[in-house]
C-alpha cells in the first residue's frame, strides 16, 4: 500500500533531521563521504523507518530483515541512523574517526550493532546479500535483505557475478538498490566509466527494473512494495539522487564525494538544508 | 577420532587426496546440516563435486566467478551457515583475495576454504596454475589459520577439525595422489600441534605437505647410510606455527632445515625462522622451497628434484649443513 500523506511527512521531517546529523557527523569526523550520504539518505530513511523489520535492542536476532551498505564507504550517513534507532549512543557520533573509536569510516560489524556487513572495498556487498537471501531460503526464514549500492561501484566486475547468481537463483527475497547520484570520485560516472544505458544492463542481468526518483518516499515506497510482491525474478530499484542532496553548494558536485566542514561551512549547509526540508514539505504527490 | 570416520588404508590407497576430502566433507554434511559447499566451476576438479550429489540443495556451483562465491559464503556463513568453498589455490588467495580478507577474515566468519592444486602439484599447467603464494598469503591474514595436510589421511583429519573450529580456515591440498604417508587417521593430528614422525638429535627436518614423505625418505638414508639421526616434524599447521615443537628441535638438534613446496618468501621457512630468529638461540638453517622464481613446467614429482625438494634435495641440504658452523649462545642449556 502507498504511503499517505502523512507518513511521507514523517519520513520528511526523518530525512532532514538525519541530514542535519549527517553533516554534523562530517564536521566531527574531520571529513567524511558527505556527498554519498546525501544522497543515499531518503533510501535509508524510507528503509529504517517504514521497512526494516529489526528490533534495535537485539541486533542480531536471526529473524531480522538484513540491511547490507554495499557502498560502505557512507558511514557518516548511516552511523546517524543507526545512533537514531538507538543501536549506538549518539555521542558516540562526536567521536567518529577518533583514535580509538568503534566508527571508521567504513563502519565493522564486529564493532557497531546493527552493521550487517563490514563492507569499504567496493562490489563485496550484492554477493553477500544474496548469500544472506539464499541462507534465509535454505533455513525456511521470512525475512528480506536490503542492499544498497553505490552507481560507481558498479565498475565492479563483482557486481555483476552477483546479478547473474542473484537472477540464475532466482534470489527474489532480495531488494536492491542503486544511488544513482551520478557522481564517483574523479567525476561524472558517465566521464570516468559510462554506465548507460544502465537499466538494460540490469535487465541483461534477469533483474526487473524500477527507476525512481531517489528522493521522492512516494516513488521509492510503491517501488519497494513492487519488489516486495515481485517473485518472478530479482528487483533492483534505480533511484536517481543527488550527489549532497540538500545542501545547495555541494548538490550534483562530484568534487563532494569526499570533504570536511568548518564551522561557517557546517551554517551555510544548516541554512540550505531546512530550505530543502521547507521545499520538501510542501511538495505535492506530482511535484 | 570423535566423530568417528572411517578412513583405513585401503581408502586411502584408492583414492586422491581430494577425493578423500570429497567424502569425508559428505560425511560431516550427513551428521551437520549446517555444511554447505561452493565451487566456481570446478566441483570436479576439487571433488567437492562429491558433497553436491549427495546434497544438491545445499550446494551452490556459482560459475566462474570466485569473487561472488567468497562473497555468498560470507553472507551464509552470516546467518549461522558453515560453508566449505573449494576453488584451486592460486583463485582462492589471489583472484577472490579481497573478498577472503574482507568479508571473511576481516568479519571473523566460520567459512573453511579448501584449497585445491596447490604448490606445483598442477606442474603442467604452467604458472597461472602453480601456486606458491598461497601460505605467505593467507599466514598474514588475521583471524585465518592455515593448514598444509601431508597425505589424504591427514587431510580427512584436517577438514574434520576445520568443521569443529570456529573461524576461517585455509587448507592448501595438492592436485591428484599424493604419496600416502599415515597408515591410519589416529596420530593424534590437532591443529597448531606438530607430528614428531622420527626422533632425532642432529638436524631436525620441518616439512608441510607432499614434502612430509620426502623427509622421512630422508631421515630415514641419513640414519641407514650416514648414520645420522634426523628428527622429522610433519608441521601441517603453518599458521598457527608450532613454536614448542620448533625451539625443542633447535634445542636438541640445533641444525634446522624447512622444506615445503611453495616460495621460500612467506611460508612454512619463514614461519620457522620467525620463531627461530625471536628465540635468539644460535643455530644452523636452511630454508627449501621455490626460489623465488616462477616454476618450470612438469610433472609434480620432476619439479620437485628440480627444486630439491625432494628426497635427494633434502639429504644434499642436510649433509651440507651438518658440516656447517655456527655460533652457539652460552647458556643454552639454561634455557629451554
Amino acid at each position: 500500500m502507498p504511503i499517505s500523506v502523512n507518513e511521507r511527512l514523517i519520513l520528511e521531517k526523518k530525512a532532514h533531521e538525519l541530514r542535519l546529523l549527517c553533516v554534523n557527523t562530517v564536521m566531527w569526523a574531520g571529513g567524511g563521504h558527505i556527498g554519498g550520504a546525501l544522497s543515499a539518505m531518503d533510501i535509508l530513511t524510507i528503509l529504517y523507518y517504514k521497512y526494516l523489520n529489526i528490533d534495535p535492542k537485539n541486533p542480531n536476532w536471526p529473524d531480522r530483515d538484513r540491511f547490507i551498505l554495499s557502498k560502505g564507504h557512507i558511514g557518516v550517513g548511516f552511523a546517524p541512523v543507526l545512533a537514531d534507532k538507538g543501536y549506538i549512543d549518539k555521542e558516540l557520533l562526536k567521536k567518529y574517526n577518533h583514535t580509538g573509536s568503534d566508527l571508521a569510516m567504513h563502519l565493522d560489524s564486529l564493532k557497531v550493532p546493527g552493521v550487517d556487513a563490514s563492507t569499504g572495498s567496493l562490489g563485496h556487498g550484492l554477493s553477500i546479500a544474496v548469500g544472506t537471501a539464499l541462507a534465509a531460503r535454505l533455513l525456511k526464514k521470512s525475512h528480506m535483505t536490503y542492499c544498497l549500492l553505490g552507481d560507481g561501484e558498479c565498475n565492479e566486475g563483482s557486481v555483476w557475478e552477483a546479478a547473474m547468481a542473484a537472477s540464475h537463483y532466482q534470489v527474489t527475497n532480495l531488494v536492491t538498490f542503486v544511488d544513482r547520484n551520478k557522481c564517483m570520485i574523479d567525476g561524472p560516472t558517465e566521464e570516468v566509466m559510462g554506465l548507460e544505458p544502465f537499466a538494460k544492463k540490469w535487465e541483461a542481468f534477469g533483474f526487473i527494473v524500477k527507476a525512481v526518483d531517489g528522493h521522492d518516499f512516494m516513488q521509492l515506497s510503491e517501488a519497494i512494495d513492487f519488489a516486495l510482491e515481485e517473485k518472478s525474478a530479482p528487483v533492483v530499484i534505480i533511484a536517481d539522487t543527488n550527489k549532497g542532496c540538500g545542501v545547495d553548494f555541494m548538490e550534483g558536485d562530484y568534487k563532494w564525494h569526499y570533504g570536511s566542514l568548518d564551522s561557517e561551512k557546517v551554517e551555510q549547509a544548516f541554512e540550505s538544508l531546512e530550505k530543502y526540508y521547507q521545499k520538501r514539505k510542501g511538495v505535492s504527490r506530482n511535484g | 577420532m570423535a566423530s568417528g570416520l572411517t578412513y583405513t588404508m585401503l581408502d586411502a590407497t584408492k583414492l586422491s587426496t581430494s577425493e578423500i576430502y570429497g567424502a569425508v566433507l559428505c560425511e560431516l554434511g550427513e551428521k551437520h546440516p549446517d555444511i554447505v559447499g561452493f565451487s566456481a566451476d570446478l566441483a570436479k576438479s576439487t571433488k567437492i563435486g562429491l558433497f553436491q550429489k549427495k546434497f544438491p540443495d545445499r550446494f551452490f556451483n556459482v560459475g566462474i566467478a570466485e569473487q561472488n562465491m567468497f562473497g555468498i559464503a560470507a553472507g551464509m556463513a552470516k546467518a549461522g551457515l558453515t560453508p566449505f568453498v573449494s576453488t584451486f589455490a592460486i583463485f582462492a588467495t589471489m583472484r577472490a583475495l579481497d573478498q577472503v580478507h574482507t568479508d571473511i577474515c576481516y568479519q571473523n566468519l566460520n567459512v573453511k576454504i579448501i584449497a585445491t592444486h596447490g604448490g606445483l602439484s598442477f606442474g603442467q599447467a604452467g604458472s597461472t596454475h602453480h601456486c606458491t603464494e598461497d601460505l605467505s598469503i593467507m599466514r598474514s591474514m588475521a583471524n585465518c589459520q592455515v593448514i598444509v595436510p601431508a597425505d589424504g589421511i591427514e587431510t580427512a583429519n584436517a577438514v574434520e577439525a576445520a568443521y569443529y573450529t570456529p573461524g576461517p580456515i585455509y587448507i592448501r591440498i595438492n592436485r591428484g595422489f599424493d604419496r600416502r604417508f599415515y597408515d591410519r587417521a589416529e596420530y593424534g593430528f590437532k591443529i597448531g600441534k606438530a607430528v614428531k614422525l622420527t626422533e632425532g638429535t642432529d638436524i631436525t627436518i620441518i616439512a608441510c605437505g607432499s614434502c612430509v614423505y620426502q623427509a622421512v625418505e630422508a631421515a630415514n638414508i641419513l640414519a641407514n647410510a650416514d648414520g645420522i639421526k634426523a628428527r622429522v616434524l610433519d608441521m601441517h599447521t603453518i599458521k598457527p606455527i608450532d613454536k614448542e615443537a620448533i625451539l625443542e628441535a633447535v634445542h636438541d638438534t640445533r641444525r634446522i632445515i624447512t622444506v615445503e613446496d611453495h616460495n621460500v618468501i612467506g611460508g612454512l621457512g619463514s614461519a620457522v625462522a620467525e620463531v627461530i630468529a625471536g628465540s635468539g638461540k644460535g643455530c644452523a638453517f636452511e630454508r627449501l622451497g621455490i626460489p623465488d622464481t616462477f616454476s618450470i613446467i612438469g610433472l609434480h614429482e620432476d619439479l620437485m628434484a628440480y627444486y630439491k625438494i625432494d628426497t635427494n634435495g633434502i639429504l644434499e641440504c642436510a649433509r651440507e649443513l651438518l658440516g656447517r658452523d655456527f655460533e652457539a649462545d652460552d647458556d643454552w642449556e639454561d634455557e629451554v
